[in-house]
Protein backbone atom coordinates (compact mmCIF):
# COMPACT_ATOMS: atom_id res chain seq x y z
CA UNK A 1 0.00 0.00 0.00
CA UNK A 2 2.97 2.32 0.91
CA UNK A 3 4.71 3.13 -2.31
CA UNK A 4 8.09 4.88 -2.31
CA UNK A 5 7.06 7.95 -3.24
CA UNK A 6 4.28 8.46 -1.04
CA UNK A 7 5.48 10.47 1.68
CA UNK A 8 3.79 9.54 5.32
CA UNK A 9 5.13 13.21 5.74
CA UNK A 10 1.56 14.88 5.49
CA UNK A 11 -0.03 12.27 7.59
CA UNK A 12 2.29 13.19 10.51
CA UNK A 13 2.26 16.65 9.84
CA UNK A 14 -1.28 17.07 10.14
CA UNK A 15 -2.18 13.76 12.88
CA UNK A 16 0.96 15.43 15.24
CA UNK A 17 1.25 18.81 15.02
CA UNK A 18 0.96 19.97 18.34
CA UNK A 19 3.71 17.68 19.36
CA UNK A 20 6.32 18.32 15.97
CA UNK A 21 5.51 22.22 17.48
CA UNK A 22 6.54 21.23 20.93
CA UNK A 23 9.42 19.35 20.23
CA UNK A 24 10.95 21.88 17.63
CA UNK A 25 10.51 24.82 20.23
CA UNK A 26 11.91 23.02 22.70
CA UNK A 27 14.95 22.21 20.05
CA UNK A 28 15.13 26.00 19.62
CA UNK A 29 15.06 27.05 23.15
CA UNK A 30 18.62 25.47 23.51
CA UNK A 31 19.49 28.20 21.13
CA UNK A 32 17.36 30.87 22.37
CA UNK A 33 18.01 34.54 21.75
CA UNK A 34 16.79 37.58 23.19
CA UNK A 35 16.37 39.21 19.99
CA UNK A 36 13.12 36.80 18.82
CA UNK A 37 10.22 36.91 22.12
CA UNK A 38 9.32 33.44 23.12
CA UNK A 39 5.30 34.33 22.24
CA UNK A 40 6.59 35.12 18.75
CA UNK A 41 8.78 32.40 18.34
CA UNK A 42 5.86 30.05 18.67
CA UNK A 43 3.64 31.39 16.16
CA UNK A 44 6.24 31.64 13.50
CA UNK A 45 6.85 28.17 14.22
CA UNK A 46 3.33 27.07 14.22
CA UNK A 47 2.56 29.35 10.72
CA UNK A 48 6.01 27.15 9.25
CA UNK A 49 4.31 24.00 10.29
CA UNK A 50 1.18 24.70 9.36
CA UNK A 51 1.73 25.60 5.83
CA UNK A 52 4.61 22.71 5.23
CA UNK A 53 1.66 20.55 5.96
CA UNK A 54 -0.39 21.99 3.21
CA UNK A 55 2.45 21.93 0.75
CA UNK A 56 3.06 19.28 1.34
CA UNK A 57 -0.98 17.71 1.43
CA UNK A 58 -1.18 18.81 -2.23
CA UNK A 59 1.76 18.77 -3.60
CA UNK A 60 5.25 17.05 -4.69
CA UNK A 61 7.15 16.81 -1.48
CA UNK A 62 10.13 17.28 -3.08
CA UNK A 63 9.53 20.24 -5.48
CA UNK A 64 9.22 23.59 -3.03
CA UNK A 65 9.12 25.70 -6.13
CA UNK A 66 5.46 23.91 -6.48
CA UNK A 67 2.44 26.58 -6.28
CA UNK A 68 1.35 24.67 -2.65
CA UNK A 69 4.18 25.56 -1.60
CA UNK A 70 3.68 29.60 -2.23
CA UNK A 71 2.19 30.54 1.10
CA UNK A 72 5.28 28.42 3.07
CA UNK A 73 8.06 30.43 0.54
CA UNK A 74 6.36 33.89 1.57
CA UNK A 75 6.81 33.13 5.35
CA UNK A 76 9.85 31.90 5.14
CA UNK A 77 11.17 34.62 2.90
CA UNK A 78 9.63 37.44 5.45
CA UNK A 79 11.05 35.65 7.94
CA UNK A 80 14.94 35.31 6.99
CA UNK A 81 14.50 39.16 5.82
CA UNK A 82 13.80 40.38 9.47
CA UNK A 83 16.42 38.27 10.80
CA UNK A 84 18.82 39.81 8.40
CA UNK A 85 17.57 43.06 9.10
CA UNK A 86 18.11 42.44 12.91
CA UNK A 87 21.42 41.24 12.69
CA UNK A 88 21.00 37.50 12.98
CA UNK A 89 24.32 35.66 11.38
CA UNK A 90 23.55 33.39 8.34
CA UNK A 91 24.36 29.84 10.93
CA UNK A 92 21.73 31.09 13.26
CA UNK A 93 19.11 31.78 10.63
CA UNK A 94 19.49 28.71 8.76
CA UNK A 95 19.76 26.53 12.30
CA UNK A 96 16.49 27.51 12.86
CA UNK A 97 14.77 26.01 10.04
CA UNK A 98 17.20 22.92 10.15
CA UNK A 99 16.02 21.97 13.95
CA UNK A 100 12.60 21.28 12.65
CA UNK A 101 14.37 18.08 11.02
CA UNK A 102 14.75 16.11 14.63
CA UNK A 103 10.91 16.77 15.78
CA UNK A 104 10.14 15.02 12.47
CA UNK A 105 12.35 12.45 12.31
CA UNK A 106 11.39 11.42 16.02
CA UNK A 107 7.59 11.51 14.34
CA UNK A 108 8.76 9.51 11.67
CA UNK A 109 10.57 6.81 13.76
CA UNK A 110 7.38 6.41 15.77
CA UNK A 111 4.93 5.58 13.31
CA UNK A 112 4.11 1.44 13.57
CA UNK A 113 4.68 -0.69 11.46
CA UNK A 114 7.96 1.33 9.97
CA UNK A 115 10.47 -1.01 8.02
CA UNK A 116 13.88 -0.09 7.76
CA UNK A 117 14.15 0.63 4.22
CA UNK A 118 10.82 2.86 4.02
CA UNK A 119 11.92 4.37 7.11
CA UNK A 120 15.73 5.93 5.13
CA UNK A 121 13.87 6.66 2.13
CA UNK A 122 11.42 8.87 3.96
CA UNK A 123 14.02 10.46 6.37
CA UNK A 124 15.87 11.37 3.22
CA UNK A 125 12.70 13.04 1.74
CA UNK A 126 11.83 15.04 4.48
CA UNK A 127 15.63 16.15 4.91
CA UNK A 128 16.05 16.93 1.35
CA UNK A 129 12.45 18.95 1.61
CA UNK A 130 14.21 20.79 4.84
CA UNK A 131 17.65 21.36 3.19
CA UNK A 132 15.69 22.66 0.06
CA UNK A 133 13.73 25.07 1.99
CA UNK A 134 16.70 25.63 4.36
CA UNK A 135 18.79 27.49 1.08
CA UNK A 136 15.78 29.25 0.10
CA UNK A 137 15.80 30.73 3.18
CA UNK A 138 19.37 31.50 3.13
CA UNK A 139 18.96 33.40 -0.35
CA UNK A 140 16.70 35.44 0.96
CA UNK A 141 18.76 36.57 3.55
CA UNK A 142 21.58 37.14 1.56
CA UNK A 143 19.79 39.31 -0.72
CA UNK A 144 18.19 41.12 2.12
CA UNK A 145 22.05 41.59 3.90
CA UNK A 146 22.66 43.00 -0.22
CA UNK A 147 19.66 45.42 0.17
CA UNK A 148 20.99 46.58 3.74
CA UNK A 149 24.92 47.10 1.96
CA UNK A 150 23.43 48.65 -0.95
CA UNK A 151 21.58 51.27 1.33
CA UNK A 152 24.47 52.07 3.59
CA UNK A 153 26.55 52.73 0.54
CA UNK A 154 24.17 55.51 -0.50
CA UNK A 155 24.08 56.86 2.76
CA UNK A 156 27.99 56.57 3.46
CA UNK A 157 28.64 58.80 -0.39
CA UNK A 158 26.00 61.26 0.84
CA UNK A 159 27.66 61.70 4.31
CA UNK A 160 31.27 61.68 3.27
CA UNK A 161 30.84 64.54 0.56
CA UNK A 162 30.11 67.54 2.42
CA UNK A 163 30.45 71.18 1.07
CA UNK A 164 32.45 73.41 3.64
CA UNK A 165 31.85 77.40 2.96
CA UNK A 166 35.56 78.63 4.12
CA UNK A 167 35.14 82.23 2.83
CA UNK A 168 32.31 84.56 1.66
CA UNK A 169 32.87 83.39 -2.33
CA UNK A 170 35.15 80.61 -0.78
CA UNK A 171 34.07 76.96 -1.11
CA UNK A 172 35.73 73.51 0.01
CA UNK A 173 35.15 70.07 -0.83
CA UNK A 174 37.21 67.84 0.60
CA UNK A 175 36.56 64.19 -0.69
CA UNK A 176 36.99 60.93 1.13
CA UNK A 177 37.51 57.61 -0.25
CA UNK A 178 37.14 56.11 -3.81
CA UNK A 179 35.58 58.32 -6.58
CA UNK A 180 33.19 55.99 -8.87
CA UNK A 181 31.04 56.92 -11.28
CA UNK A 182 27.73 57.40 -8.89
CA UNK A 183 29.70 59.27 -5.79
CA UNK A 184 31.29 61.39 -8.55
CA UNK A 185 27.63 62.36 -9.41
CA UNK A 186 26.62 62.73 -5.77
CA UNK A 187 29.47 65.44 -5.14
CA UNK A 188 29.06 67.18 -8.52
CA UNK A 189 25.61 68.18 -8.15
CA UNK A 190 26.35 68.56 -3.98
CA UNK A 191 29.47 71.31 -5.33
CA UNK A 192 27.32 72.85 -8.01
CA UNK A 193 23.93 73.20 -5.87
CA UNK A 194 26.28 75.22 -3.30
CA UNK A 195 27.71 76.98 -5.88
CA UNK A 196 24.15 78.48 -6.64
CA UNK A 197 23.42 78.73 -2.78
CA UNK A 198 26.93 80.31 -1.47
CA UNK A 199 26.92 82.14 -5.23
CA UNK A 200 30.72 80.92 -4.85
CA UNK A 201 33.76 82.19 -7.12
CA UNK A 202 36.10 79.78 -6.19
CA UNK A 203 35.64 75.92 -5.23
CA UNK A 204 38.59 74.11 -3.93
CA UNK A 205 38.62 70.10 -4.38
CA UNK A 206 40.91 68.44 -1.66
CA UNK A 207 41.54 65.28 -2.63
CA UNK A 208 43.72 64.52 0.47
CA UNK A 209 41.43 61.90 1.57
CA UNK A 210 41.34 60.01 -1.64
CA UNK A 211 43.34 56.99 -1.98
CA UNK A 212 44.24 56.33 -5.18
CA UNK A 213 44.05 58.95 -7.78
CA UNK A 214 43.63 56.54 -11.76
CA UNK A 215 42.62 57.73 -15.41
CA UNK A 216 39.03 56.96 -14.33
CA UNK A 217 39.20 59.43 -11.27
CA UNK A 218 40.79 61.95 -13.00
CA UNK A 219 38.36 61.99 -15.57
CA UNK A 220 35.76 61.80 -12.92
CA UNK A 221 37.84 65.25 -11.29
CA UNK A 222 37.69 66.95 -14.61
CA UNK A 223 33.98 66.55 -15.55
CA UNK A 224 33.30 68.20 -12.24
CA UNK A 225 35.86 71.21 -12.74
CA UNK A 226 33.82 71.33 -16.15
CA UNK A 227 30.78 71.86 -14.75
CA UNK A 228 31.71 74.28 -11.90
CA UNK A 229 33.22 76.27 -14.73
CA UNK A 230 29.83 76.08 -16.24
CA UNK A 231 28.70 77.86 -13.66
CA UNK A 232 30.99 80.51 -13.44
CA UNK A 233 33.14 78.82 -10.50
CA UNK A 234 37.04 78.56 -10.70
CA UNK A 235 38.50 75.16 -9.60
CA UNK A 236 41.85 74.44 -7.71
CA UNK A 237 42.76 70.80 -7.24
CA UNK A 238 44.54 70.63 -3.78
CA UNK A 239 45.82 67.76 -1.66
CA UNK A 240 47.87 65.53 -4.15
CA UNK A 241 49.95 63.03 -2.12
CA UNK A 242 53.40 62.76 -3.63
CA UNK A 243 52.24 58.34 -4.31
CA UNK A 244 49.50 59.56 -5.87
CA UNK A 245 51.58 62.82 -7.72
CA UNK A 246 54.04 59.95 -9.10
CA UNK A 247 50.99 57.48 -9.99
CA UNK A 248 49.36 60.03 -12.24
CA UNK A 249 52.73 61.33 -14.14
CA UNK A 250 53.71 57.56 -14.29
CA UNK A 251 50.13 56.79 -15.56
CA UNK A 252 50.19 59.99 -17.74
CA UNK A 253 46.93 61.25 -16.24
CA UNK A 254 46.75 65.13 -16.46
CA UNK A 255 44.78 67.28 -14.55
CA UNK A 256 44.77 70.65 -16.70
CA UNK A 257 43.44 72.49 -13.35
CA UNK A 258 45.41 74.71 -11.06
CA UNK A 259 46.12 72.53 -8.16
CA UNK A 260 48.14 73.39 -4.86
CA UNK A 261 49.97 71.37 -2.58
CA UNK A 262 47.79 71.47 0.14
CA UNK A 263 44.71 73.02 1.24
CA UNK A 264 45.98 76.15 3.03
CA UNK A 265 47.83 77.12 -0.13
CA UNK A 266 44.92 76.67 -2.43
CA UNK A 267 42.74 78.37 0.25
CA UNK A 268 45.68 81.56 0.04
CA UNK A 269 45.63 81.52 -3.65
CA UNK A 270 41.80 81.66 -3.51
CA UNK A 271 41.70 84.94 -1.21
CA UNK A 272 44.27 86.08 -3.24
CA UNK A 273 41.82 86.03 -6.55
CA UNK A 274 39.18 87.50 -4.72
CA UNK A 275 41.46 90.53 -3.51
CA UNK A 276 41.90 89.65 -0.09
CA UNK A 277 45.13 89.13 2.41
CA UNK A 278 45.59 87.89 5.46
CA UNK A 279 47.56 89.58 7.98
CA UNK A 280 49.54 89.14 11.15
CA UNK A 281 48.36 92.06 13.76
CA UNK A 282 51.42 93.04 15.64
CA UNK A 283 50.25 91.65 19.20
CA UNK A 284 47.19 90.20 19.37
CA UNK A 285 44.52 91.28 21.58
CA UNK A 286 44.18 89.15 24.20
CA UNK A 287 40.11 88.97 23.67
CA UNK A 288 40.39 88.08 20.11
CA UNK A 289 42.33 84.87 20.95
CA UNK A 290 39.51 83.86 23.08
CA UNK B 1 7.19 81.56 -34.70
CA UNK B 2 8.39 83.02 -31.44
CA UNK B 3 11.73 85.19 -31.17
CA UNK B 4 13.92 85.93 -28.28
CA UNK B 5 14.16 89.16 -27.86
CA UNK B 6 17.77 91.21 -27.61
CA UNK B 7 18.40 93.94 -25.70
CA UNK B 8 20.84 96.11 -25.86
CA UNK B 9 22.59 97.41 -22.89
CA UNK B 10 25.75 100.15 -23.31
CA UNK B 11 28.13 98.55 -25.40
CA UNK B 12 27.02 94.82 -24.23
CA UNK B 13 23.84 92.88 -26.02
CA UNK B 14 21.41 90.89 -23.45
CA UNK B 15 19.74 87.75 -24.37
CA UNK B 16 17.65 85.93 -21.64
CA UNK B 17 16.05 83.13 -22.44
CA UNK B 18 13.01 82.49 -20.77
CA UNK B 19 11.12 79.91 -22.84
CA UNK B 20 12.22 76.34 -23.29
CA UNK B 21 14.97 76.53 -26.70
CA UNK B 22 14.04 74.17 -29.42
CA UNK B 23 16.44 73.78 -32.57
CA UNK B 24 14.90 76.89 -34.63
CA UNK B 25 14.13 78.90 -31.83
CA UNK B 26 18.39 78.18 -31.34
CA UNK B 27 18.77 79.33 -34.49
CA UNK B 28 17.11 82.40 -34.85
CA UNK B 29 19.21 83.23 -31.99
CA UNK B 30 21.61 82.95 -33.42
CA UNK B 31 21.13 84.63 -36.34
CA UNK B 32 19.61 87.28 -34.74
CA UNK B 33 22.66 87.84 -32.86
CA UNK B 34 25.25 87.86 -35.12
CA UNK B 35 23.41 90.76 -37.19
CA UNK B 36 22.44 93.00 -33.83
CA UNK B 37 26.30 92.29 -32.98
CA UNK B 38 27.61 93.85 -36.53
CA UNK B 39 23.97 96.53 -36.16
CA UNK B 40 25.32 98.04 -32.87
CA UNK B 41 29.03 97.10 -32.63
CA UNK B 42 28.40 95.69 -29.10
CA UNK B 43 31.58 94.61 -27.25
CA UNK B 44 30.04 92.12 -24.81
CA UNK B 45 27.01 89.54 -25.50
CA UNK B 46 25.34 88.14 -21.92
CA UNK B 47 23.44 85.41 -22.42
CA UNK B 48 21.21 84.49 -19.15
CA UNK B 49 19.75 80.85 -19.23
CA UNK B 50 18.71 80.29 -15.72
CA UNK B 51 15.47 79.80 -16.97
CA UNK B 52 16.47 76.86 -19.31
CA UNK B 53 16.14 73.73 -17.93
CA UNK B 54 16.67 71.22 -21.04
CA UNK B 55 19.48 71.54 -23.04
CA UNK B 56 21.00 69.12 -25.43
CA UNK B 57 23.89 68.58 -27.34
CA UNK B 58 22.61 70.79 -30.13
CA UNK B 59 21.61 73.61 -27.79
CA UNK B 60 24.88 73.39 -26.49
CA UNK B 61 26.51 73.57 -29.84
CA UNK B 62 24.71 76.83 -30.20
CA UNK B 63 25.75 78.22 -27.11
CA UNK B 64 29.48 78.34 -27.92
CA UNK B 65 28.72 78.74 -31.87
CA UNK B 66 27.40 81.94 -30.69
CA UNK B 67 30.40 82.73 -28.37
CA UNK B 68 32.88 81.62 -31.64
CA UNK B 69 30.93 84.17 -33.85
CA UNK B 70 30.85 86.90 -31.20
CA UNK B 71 34.52 86.44 -30.76
CA UNK B 72 34.90 86.84 -34.68
CA UNK B 73 32.91 90.19 -34.80
CA UNK B 74 35.23 91.38 -31.49
CA UNK B 75 32.46 90.54 -28.34
CA UNK B 76 33.25 88.57 -25.93
CA UNK B 77 30.28 86.52 -24.65
CA UNK B 78 29.49 85.69 -20.72
CA UNK B 79 27.11 82.97 -19.96
CA UNK B 80 25.49 82.83 -17.36
CA UNK B 81 23.05 81.31 -14.67
CA UNK B 82 23.40 77.76 -15.42
CA UNK B 83 21.34 74.94 -13.38
CA UNK B 84 23.58 72.67 -12.25
CA UNK B 85 21.56 69.94 -14.12
CA UNK B 86 22.30 71.48 -16.89
CA UNK B 87 25.85 71.71 -16.35
CA UNK B 88 25.88 68.64 -15.54
CA UNK B 89 24.25 67.48 -18.87
CA UNK B 90 26.73 69.33 -21.02
CA UNK B 91 29.44 67.94 -19.53
CA UNK B 92 28.15 64.84 -19.80
CA UNK B 93 27.49 65.46 -23.62
CA UNK B 94 31.26 66.20 -23.90
CA UNK B 95 30.25 69.67 -24.09
CA UNK B 96 32.37 71.97 -21.48
CA UNK B 97 31.97 74.90 -23.52
CA UNK B 98 35.92 75.64 -23.65
CA UNK B 99 35.84 79.23 -25.44
CA UNK B 100 32.24 80.66 -23.21
CA UNK B 101 32.86 82.81 -20.89
CA UNK B 102 30.60 81.66 -17.45
CA UNK B 103 29.26 83.55 -14.29
CA UNK B 104 27.06 82.73 -11.87
CA UNK B 105 24.53 85.28 -12.20
CA UNK B 106 23.70 88.37 -14.86
CA UNK B 107 25.18 90.65 -11.93
CA UNK B 108 28.31 89.12 -12.06
CA UNK B 109 28.21 88.37 -15.97
CA UNK B 110 27.76 92.08 -16.17
CA UNK B 111 30.61 92.57 -14.08
CA UNK B 112 33.09 90.50 -15.94
CA UNK B 113 32.21 91.97 -19.42
CA UNK B 114 32.95 95.68 -18.19
CA UNK B 115 36.16 94.03 -16.61
CA UNK B 116 37.07 92.48 -19.56
CA UNK B 117 36.59 96.00 -21.68
CA UNK B 118 38.33 97.64 -18.83
CA UNK B 119 41.33 95.19 -19.65
CA UNK B 120 41.26 95.74 -23.39
CA UNK B 121 41.10 99.53 -22.43
CA UNK B 122 37.71 100.52 -23.81
CA UNK B 123 35.88 101.84 -20.77
CA UNK B 124 32.47 101.19 -21.44
CA UNK B 125 29.58 103.75 -22.26
CA UNK B 126 28.29 105.69 -19.06
CA UNK B 127 24.82 103.79 -19.67
CA UNK B 128 25.98 100.40 -18.60
CA UNK B 129 27.14 102.00 -15.43
CA UNK B 130 23.76 103.52 -15.31
CA UNK B 131 21.86 100.41 -16.04
CA UNK B 132 24.33 97.61 -13.80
Amino acid sequence: MVTPHASRLPGILSGFERQILTDWLGVLRQTTDARLPAAELESQCEIIIARLAQGCRDGNVSDIEAASFAPLRDILADLSRTRALLGFSPAETATFLFSLKQPLFDRLRDVPGAEAASLASETLTVSQLIDALGLFMMETFQRAREEVIIRQQTEISELSTPVVRLWQGILALPLIGTLDSARTQVVMENLLDSIVRFEADIAIIDITGVPTVDTLVAQHLLKTVAAARLMGADCIVSGIRPQIAQTMVHLGVELNVVSKANLSDAFALALRRLGKTVVSVKRPLAADIA
Amino acid sequence: MDRIPILKLGEALLVTIQVDMHDRLAMALEEDLTTRIVDVAAKGVLIDISALEIVDSFIGRTLANIAMIAKVLDAVTVVVGMRPAVAITLVELGLSLPGVRTALNAERGMAMIRSLLDAEGMAPGEEAEGAA
